[in-house]
């Protein structure tokens, strides 16, 4: 069941009784809830219809989600190019071992793996608030 | 018992059960929904569970460990790379591509650029970069039927493609995605607990010590563990490190030999013809196809040659940005619910291909000690097939050999299917009228067209030619795809333009390179991987031509930019109509089908 814009929460809750009670109940009459519903719809329709204002609120959501990817995108990359030209300027760091197994094996072979999905798991949690954001934002 | 017969054993298994699954769940996938999108209803775990099933092919399984066995440190780009590119598609590509609500990446293209002609475009490129993609499935099929049975290689690449075909003809995409997943799981299994096994017995058996092995670290070349016998099926160039006594039948350095031979460094390269017979004896050093490193202490650092070093940063932009444009990636990310649930598929496909990965990098670095041979013949694919029963001879090294062998038949078979229903979607809605039909015809081209060319073509190594596809896909699509997503100005001749210049240098260089390996290797190594010029100057190409052709900007850009870019709850995002798929009569007699996950 959706619940219309508005209409108050306690009608809800009576709405499960087989049989309605025998005295009326008392009920407060809401006529206009200052807090939400007619904003919401003005966004959205703000957005929907591409006024300046709705294609400046897209346009810096989607600034910010590009700055976000390009920023984690830049980070991993470099950490990643980064190794061959280490190993390539400083060779002897090649015969660095740990537990047997060469650095560059470590480094190149195990590493990245877990470093991508942990850039990945980060920007899906911020990906995700940002997002949060502009609906809250869009519906405040 | 006999180990073909346990390798028989395990391509029947898979292939029954392959069967079996996309029976099961086709028998109510009739629409064209489920036909192309599984009417965008599939959870993110399975989802991701399909995407990696489909993305671990032959180059995965076999390649990996094959590159690692010949390349050493160098290749552990690859299976980097193959993981790497997951991260770009979900950082730009995966949500807003989900929301724009297109089902495939031709359709993208028209809904993001209106334009008729570059949807004609890029379905060409879909096309294209498929069937590059399918040869090599169907050639490592080839080499794995022809290792446990004395059959030509053909026979194995027909199997692959009928079991493909006839899956395909009955559920489309709602069947595959159920048998995707499973196929992940089969393979992970497949891999993961023979290379745990074998690792064992080689710690068990004392390591190093056990076997007559040439120490991974020690600056000297691996030995041949027993007398071996090799017969060269392509003409190689080989080099060695020190002198090697050997007995020679055939043509080596276009003189005509016949028997004992003493090869030294001074007079390497050797160069050896087709049907020449090798002899080798236990413990001389294995010469190695030239441009290998020959030592192990050369093997297990990464190189520290200039054009080496150039090789592997453009093998590195070519797998980042290639993945994106893989037409058989992309068109799993349309049958997620909505934006956010593309992004987690992404998230957890991330974690199932590090998980993967782990192992052919193990294989490939226990086959350098058990199975050198591979390097004089060159087909290093083979290591991951032929390393069991080296290492464990007996029942059990052909039981894990019959796994192994099993699990690279649910790779090939997993890939070519994706590629296959990718492809075919693509031609049956752009090039013929899109009935239920046209997909079943489409889905014979998509299939017998690469098992022509798998016949005809010379294989060579899996992950190499996988590598042209990736680049080709980074230099075709990505710029697309990336641009249209982020960029405002971006126009339809921009991106066909674009399309067509980095396409087309991909190509060049792919021509090029095939010219040279059959006329003495002339090629400079970066025509071996173009990506490195050819993306850079895919993107230049696109920012220019689009910024010469404003006017050509659609006129519904705001439109298409909010549906993008929206977070869902608000409900902008509009699937688009998969309208000319399916008559009216077929529509009506299928809509009974239950909703099957």
């Amino acid at each position: 069941m959706s619940r219309q814009p508005g209409e108050p929460a306690d009608r809800e809750r009576g709405g499960g009784f087989p049989d309605p009670p025998t005295k009326p109940r008392r009920k407060r009459v809401v006529l206009a809830d200052s807090r939400a519903p007619v904003t919401v719809l003005r966004t959205v329709v703000e957005l929907e219809e591409q006024t300046s204002y709705g294609e400046e609120l897209v346009s810096q959501l989607i600034r910010t989600q590009l700055r976000t990817a390009v920023r984690l995108w830049v980070i991993t990359v470099l950490l990643l190019a980064a190794m061959p030209a280490l190993f390539f300027y400083v060779p002897d760091l090649a015969e660095v071992t740990f537990a047997g197994v060469g650095l560059p094996w470590l480094l190149i072979g195990l590493v990245p793996f877990p470093l991508l999905f942990g850039m990945a798991y980060w920007y899906n949690s911020r990906a995700e608030r940002q997002e949060q954001d502009f609906v809250a934002m869009v519906e405040k | 018992m006999d180990a073909r017969i346990w390798a028989l054993a395990g391509i029947s298994l898979v292939t029954v059960a392959t069967f079996y699954l996309g029976y099961r769940s086709s028998r109510t996938a009739s629409t064209t929904q489920d036909f192309l999108v599984a009417r965008r209803t599939v959870r993110s775990r399975r989802n991701a569970a399909a995407v990696s099933g489909e993305y671990l092919s032959a180059a995965s399984f076999l390649g990996v460990a094959g590159l690692v066995l010949k390349d050493g440190a160098d290749a552990l780009w690859y299976p980097v790379g193959f993981t790497a590119g997951y991260l770009a598609l979900m950082l730009f590509v995966a949500a807003p591509l989900r929301r724009s609500g297109a089902y495939t990446l031709p359709d993208f293209c028209e809904a993001r650029l209106g334009s008729r002609a570059l949807r004609g475009l890029a379905a060409a490129f879909v096309v294209f970069i498929g069937i590059l993609y399918v040869v090599p499935q169907l050639q490592a099929a080839g080499l794995a039927v022809s290792n446990i049975l004395p059959i030509p290689t053909w026979v194995g690449s027909l199997v692959v493609t009928v079991v493909v075909i006839v899956n395909v003809f009955g559920g489309g995409m709602r069947a595959i995605t159920l048998v995707q997943a499973f196929q992940y799981w089969l393979k992970l299994f497949a891999i993961a607990a023979p290379t745990l096994v074998l690792c064992m017995l080689f710690i068990g058996g004392g390591g190093l010590r056990g076997g007559h092995v040439t120490g991974l670290s020690e600056p000297l070349p691996p030995v041949f563990t027993e007398h071996t016998t090799l017969r060269i099926e392509t003409p190689v160039l080989l080099e060695v490190e020190d002198t090697v006594n050997l007995v020679a039948n055939g043509v080596v350095d276009g003189d005509k030999v016949s028997g004992s031979a003493y090869w030294t460094p001074l007079g390497s390269p050797y160069e050896v013809d087709v049907g020449t017979e090798l002899h080798f004896y236990e413990g001389s050093a294995v010469p190695v196809v030239v441009g290998a490193p020959i030592t192990n202490d050369l093997w297990l650092a990464p190189s520290t040659s200039g054009s080496d070093l150039v090789t592997t940063y453009s093998l590195m932009l070519a797998l980042f940005l290639g993945t994106m444009g893989l037409p058989h990636v992309l068109v799993r990310f349309y049958t997620n619910p909505d934006g956010r649930a593309a992004r987690r598929t992404t998230l957890h496909v991330l974690m199932l291909l590090g998980l993967f990965y782990l192992f052919p990098i193990l294989l490939g670095a226990l086959s350098r000690l058990y199975v050198p041979e591979l390097l004089v013949t060159g087909s290093t694919d083979a290591a991951v097939l032929k390393l069991p029963t080296r290492i464990a001879p007996g029942l059990l090294g052909e039981i894990l050999g019959a796994v192994l062998t099993a699990g690279a038949f649910a790779a090939f078979l997993s890939t070519s299917s994706g590629l296959v229903v990718s492809v075919s979607g693509v031609l049956s809605t752009d090039v013929l009228r899109g009935r239920v039909r046209d997909f079943r015809f489409a889905t014979a081209i998509a299939g017998g067209a690469p098992l022509a060319l798998a016949i005809v073509l010379r294989p060579s190594d899996i992950s190499l030619s996988v590598g042209m596809s990736f680049a080709l896909a980074a230099s075709t699509f990505c710029p697309v795809l990336l641009l249209g997503v982020w960029w405002r100005k971006l126009t339809w001749v921009g991106a066909a333009v674009g399309m067509v210049v980095g396409g087309g240098l991909v190509l060049a260089s792919l021509v090029l390179n095939t010219i040279s390996d059959f006329t003495g290797r002339w090629a400079p190594a970066i025509l071996g991987q173009p990506a490195l010029i050819t993306v850079p100057i895919a993107f230049l190409t696109v920012i220019v031509v689009s910024k010469a052709t404003p006017a050509r900007m659609p006129a519904d850009l705001a439109q298409i930019r909010l549906r993008m870019h929206a977070p869902d709850g608000l409900g902008f995002v509009r699937d688009r109509a998969v309208a000319r798929f399916g008559t009216p009569e077929e529509r009506a007699r299928m809509t009974d089908g239950r909703h099957r996950r």
